[in-house]
C-alpha cells in the first residue's frame, strides 16, 4: 500500500472544489433543449460508483462484506449501463433539418452505426 | 509486489483518463451538434475505468486474498446482472416514461454509494475521525437519494397517486433527521472504542434505517408537478455521495466525477426551479397545496368550440403557425401525427415553428426529446425566450395539451398561483386554437383566461385523434383541388 496515492484532507478539499467548479462551468452553457439528456448524462457519469463497488467487493473478507459489495456493484452497474442506454437513445434523436430523415422510431440495442473511430 | 505496483499505476492512469473523458464528454453534451458523441466519449471513460478496476485483484487486502476467486466471480456476476437488466430497461422504456427511469437509475447510484459506505462502516475501516465522518456523510446522502428517488419513481409512474400530506410532517422529518445525526455521532464515538448500550453494527443499521426513512418522508408530500426538481436534487445528491465515498476509497476519479455531477446537478436544479417559478426551498418544504377557489365569474366570454377539420383548413391557408405542445400531446402519443400534420402545412408553404416552454412535459427538455423522437428537426424548435415576442406577428398559435404555461393570468393576475411564472404569449397571436381533452382545468387547477378570449377557439378531444382529423381535412382539400 506504500506506493498508493494518498489524498489527504486538504488535497481532497482542493479536488472537490475544482471538480465542482468544472461541473458548474461545463453545464452552465447547456441550452434548455438538452436539459433532460443532460440530467440523464450526468446521472450516467456518477455511475462510476461501480468502480468503488468493485474495489470494496474484491477486498471483501466476510460474508456480510461480500453481500453488500455485491449489492454495490449490482446497483452501480445498473446506474452506469441504464444511464448510458437512455442518454444515447435520447441524443440519437436530435437531428438538424438537413440530415437525412430517419424511418426508425425506436432505436434498438445492437444497432450502433459503425461510425466509431 | 511488482504486479500490485503495475495494477496501481494502471488503475491510477485509467481513472485519470476517465475523469478527463467525463468532463470532455459533458462539455460535448452541451450542444445538440456534438451531444451524441459526448455521451460516447463519457461511455468510453466508464468502460476503461470499469475494466481496469478488475486489476484491484492484484492488490487486495491480506484478509481478502483467500476469497479472491469467489469475489471475482461475484463481481462479474453483479456487473452482468445489473448491467444487462438496466441496459434492457433503458433500451425499451417509452420516451414519455424517461423522467421516472432517470429517477430509478439515480436511486441505484445512491444505493451503490450507500452500500460502499456500509462495507467501510461495518468493517470499521476508516482511518481517523475525518474519514469516518466523510463516510457517514456519503452514506446518509446516498441512502436518502436511494429511497427518495424510489418514491419519486413511484409517483411519476403513477404507482403512488397523490402527494401524501399529514399534520406536523415537517416536525416529524426534523425529528428523524436529528435522530439520524445523533446516531451518526454515536457511531463515531463507538468507533473510537467507547462502550455503548448498542454495538457498532446495531448503530449502523439504525443509522441507515433512519436515513432511508428520511428520504421517503421528505419525498412523499411533494406533488407531481415538482418532481423534476426533486429528481434533479437527488441526482446532485448521488453525485456528492459518490464523490465523498471516492475520498474514503482514496479514488480521485470517483471524487472528480461525483463532485462534477454534484455541481452540475445543483445548477440544473436551480435552472429548473427558476423556469417553474418555484424556489428550491418551497419545493422541498411547502406543498403546492390545493389551489384557492378562483371565482369562475371572473372569466368573461365563453369557450368557443370548433371542429378539428375547420381549424386545420384555416391553418393550411395561414402564413405562419406556432405550435405549443404540452404534456397532453405526450400522453396521447400524438407527436408523430403532429409532425405529419406539420409536414402537410410546410408543403403548403406555411411557416411552422414549435415553441417549447421550459417545463413542457414532466421534465425540462422532455418535450424537445419527444419531438426529436418523432423526427422534428431541432432548428424548428424554439425556446420561450427566443420566440415569445413573435406571437404578436403570427397568424395562428396552436396549443396542444398545454394549459398553465399559456395562462395569461401569470402576467396579469397577482392573486393567481401561477402569477410570475414565465408563459408563452399565445394570447398575443392573431388567432389561437387550443386542443384539449375536455373543459377541465390544468395541473395547477386554475381557470385559463386564454380559453375565453375572443380570438381563441377550442378543439375538444384527444390530441392524437384531433390531429388525425386535421391531417384528413388537409389531405381531403388537396385531392379536391387536384
Amino acid at each position: 500500500m506504500t506506493t498508493q496515492l494518498t489524498v489527504n484532507d486538504f488535497t481532497g478539499l482542493y479536488i472537490f472544489m475544482l471538480a465542482a467548479f468544472a461541473g458548474w462551468v461545463v453545464i452552465g452553457n447547456v441550452p434548455a433543449i438538452l436539459h433532460t439528456p443532460l440530467m440523464s448524462g450526468s446521472n450516467f457519469v456518477h455511475g462510476i460508483v461501480v468502480v468503488g463497488g468493485l474495489f470494496v467487493l474484491l477486498n471483501a473478507s466476510t460474508g456480510l462484506e461480500q453481500a453488500i459489495g455485491f449489492a454495490a456493484v449490482l446497483l452501480g452497474a445498473g446506474n452506469a449501463a441504464g444511464g448510458y442506454a437512455v442518454t444515447v437513445r435520447m441524443l440519437a434523436m436530435f437531428k438538424p433539418s438537413d440530415a437525412k430523415p430517419h424511418r426508425k422510431r425506436h432505436v434498438r440495442a445492437g444497432h450502433h452505426r459503425a461510425k466509431k473511430a | 509486489m511488482l504486479p500490485s505496483l503495475i495494477a496501481q499505476i494502471v488503475i491510477g492512469t485509467t481513472g485519470f483518463v476517465a475523469a478527463i473523458l467525463f468532463l470532455y464528454g459533458l462539455k460535448r453534451m452541451s450542444s445538440p451538434d456534438t451531444a451524441a458523441s459526448g455521451i460516447r466519449v463519457a461511455g468510453l471513460g466508464m468502460l476503461v475505468a470499469v475494466l481496469a478496476a478488475f486489476l484491484y485483484a492484484f492488490d487486495v487486502d491480506a484478509a481478502a486474498r483467500p476469497h479472491l476467486g469467489v469475489n471475482l466471480g461475484l463481481a462479474a456476476l453483479a456487473l452482468a446482472i445489473g448491467g444487462s437488466i438496466a441496459w434492457w430497461a433503458g433500451r425499451t422504456v417509452k420516451m414519455t416514461a424517461m423522467p421516472q427511469m432517470v429517477a430509478l437509475y439515480n436511486g441505484l447510484g445512491g444505493g451503490a454509494a450507500g452500500a460502499i459506505a456500509a462495507v467501510e462502516l461495518f468493517g470499521n475501516r476508516a482511518v481517523g475521525v475525518t474519514q469516518l465522518v466523510v463516510t457517514l456523510l456519503g452514506a446518509l446522502i446516498g441512502a436518502i437519494s436511494l429511497s427518495g428517488s424510489l418514491i419519486a419513481w413511484a409517483k411519476l409512474d403513477s404507482i403512488l397517486k397523490r402527494p401524501l400530506q399529514f399534520r406536523a410532517q415537517q416536525a416529524i422529518n426534523a425529528v428523524v433527521a436529528i435522530a439520524m445525526l445523533a446516531v451518526a455521532v454515536l457511531i463515531v464515538v463507538a468507533a473510537e472504542g467507547l462502550a455503548l448500550p448498542l454495538s457498532l453494527p446495531e448503530l449502523i443499521c439504525v443509522f441507515f434505517g433512519l436515513a432511508l426513512l428520511l428520504g421517503i418522508l421528505a419525498t412523499l408530500p411533494i406533488g407531481g408537478a415538482d418532481m423534476p426538481v426533486v429528481i434533479s436534487i437527488y441526482n446532485a445528491c448521488t453525485g456528492v455521495a459518490v464523490g465523498l465515498e471516492g475520498y474514503v476509497l482514496q479514488n480521485p476519479a470517483l471524487m472528480i466525477a461525483g463532485m462534477v455531477v454534484g455541481a452540475a446537478g445543483t445548477l440544473l436544479t436551480l435552472l429548473m426551479a427558476k423556469a417553474m417559478n418555484r424556489s428550491v426551498t418551497s419545493v422541498l418544504f411547502k406543498a403546492y397545496g390545493p389551489a384557492k377557489k378562483h371565482a369562475h365569474g371572473a372569466m368573461t366570454g365563453s369557450e368557443k368550440p370548433i371542429e378539428a377539420g375547420d381549424a386545420a383548413i384555416f391553418m393550411r391557408y395561414a402564413k405562419s403557425v406556432i405550435i405549443v405542445p404540452g404534456y397532453g400531446l405526450a400522453v396521447s402519443q400524438g407527436q408523430q401525427k403532429l409532425y405529419d400534420f406539420v409536414k402537410l402545412l410546410l408543403a403548403a408553404g406555411v411557416g411552422v415553428r414549435f415553441a417549447i416552454h421550459p417545463v413542457a412535459g414532466r421534465m425540462p427538455g422532455q418535450m424537445d426529446v419527444l419531438l426529436a423522437e418523432a423526427g422534428v428537426p431541432y432548428d424548428m424548435i424554439f425556446q420561450l425566450a427566443d420566440i415569445n415576442d413573435q406571437f404578436a406577428t403570427t397568424d395562428v398559435a396552436l396549443v396542444i395539451g398545454a394549459n398553465d404555461v399559456v395562462n395569461p393570468a401569470a402576467r396579469t393576475d397577482k392573486s393567481s398561483p401561477v402569477y410570475g411564472m414565465p408563459i408563452l404569449n399565445v394570447d398575443e397571436a392573431k388567432h389561437a386554437y387550443v386542443v384539449k381533452r375536455g373543459q377541465g382545468k390544468g395541473y395547477a387547477g386554475i381557470e385559463n383566461a386564454l380559453f375565453y378570449a375572443p380570438n381563441t377557439e377550442m378543439v375538444y378531444g384527444d390530441a392524437a385523434a384531433v390531429l388525425t382529423k386535421m391531417i384528413e381535412a388537409v389531405r381531403g382539400l388537396g385531392s379536391a383541388a387536384a
